[in-house]
């Protein structure tokens, strides 16, 4: 017996909570992809509850495309990040208004 | 209150406490170390919710691939040069009450569904049958990320290319 699905999702949410925060509030723009990280963390975290609660593997299938999904975006993403750095060199998302 | 639940708890405050850290720190390198921690705890808590394979992968994946890349990258910017500045606290003010106001809400809506007394019971999907599986109903989709992955790899080298050489 471990804790109450509504624990699962409670912990999810505020994870993701944290990810949108550090994405909105921060002026970097590494750290805003790092904020989409941890967003895509807590979907995954929400996921994997979810197989265990309704006894199906299908969660956690889902759960293996989140992070493939996560690895490729982060990797263009920082690609965009360099390129950004070469033209202006800044990560400041204001720098590119 | 059974072991299971107390590491349940351990791990979440572990996360959260990390992850905390990690969105707040001004240092750069600071902030993808407490992250790693986190994706760390993550990966235990996926090992305690029964999805080990997922656990080894969330280590090798998220916590090695991913968090390295951002230091190779942060490490490669000198960005440590750059002083961040806030957005003013008056800016932020709709995200924290924004946050506050969906905590309240999820918690009110999950302690009001009857369903979601009921604790979870500890299973365990093997890697293999989990493998069986994902290979025997989604094979597609696997096929759709594989190709995914495939495009990033070409749009990086796209990107990262240097294009002053070629000339």
């Amino acid at each position: 017996m471990i804790v109450p699905y509504s624990h699962v999702i409670l912990l999810a949410g505020i994870l993701f909570l944290m990810g949108m925060f550090c994405a909105v509030t921060r002026r970097n723009l590494i750290m805003i992809l790092l904020g989409l990280e941890i967003m895509l963390n807590s979907g995954a975290v929400a996921f994997i509850g979810a197989a265990l609660r309704w006894q199906h593997l299908e969660g956690q299938a889902i759960a293996i495309f989140i992070l493939a999904v996560a690895a490729a975006e982060v990797s263009v993403g920082l690609a965009l990040i360099v390129c950004a750095y070469r033209r202006k060199g800044s990560i400041d998302p204001e720098a590119y208004n | 209150m059974t072991l299971y639940s107390v590491i349940f708890y351990a791990l979440a405050a572990l996360i959260l406490v990390s992850t905390g850290f990690a969105v707040t720190r001004r240092n750069l390198v600071h902030a993808v170390v407490y992250l790693v921690i986190s994706f760390f705890g993550s990966a235990m808590l996926f090992y305690l919710l029964g999805a080990p394979f997922l656990a080894a992968l969330e280590v090798i994946i998220y916590a090695g691939a991913i968090m390295v890349l951002f230091l190779f990258i942060i490490m490669m910017l000198k960005v440590e040069a750059f002083e961040e500045r806030f957005f003013p606290i008056r800016q932020w003010i709709p995200a924290a009450g924004m946050c506050l106001v969906f905590i309240a809400a999820g918690t009110l809506m999950i302690m009001g569904d009857p369903d979601s007394r009921i604790p979870l019971k500890a299973a365990v999907a093997e890697p293999v049958f989990f493998g069986h599986y994902l290979f025997q109903r989604h094979w597609l989709a696997i096929e759709i990320v594989s190709l995914l992955l495939l495009v990033a790899v070409v749009a990086v080298l796209y990107l990262g290319m240097n294009r002053d050489s070629y000339k």
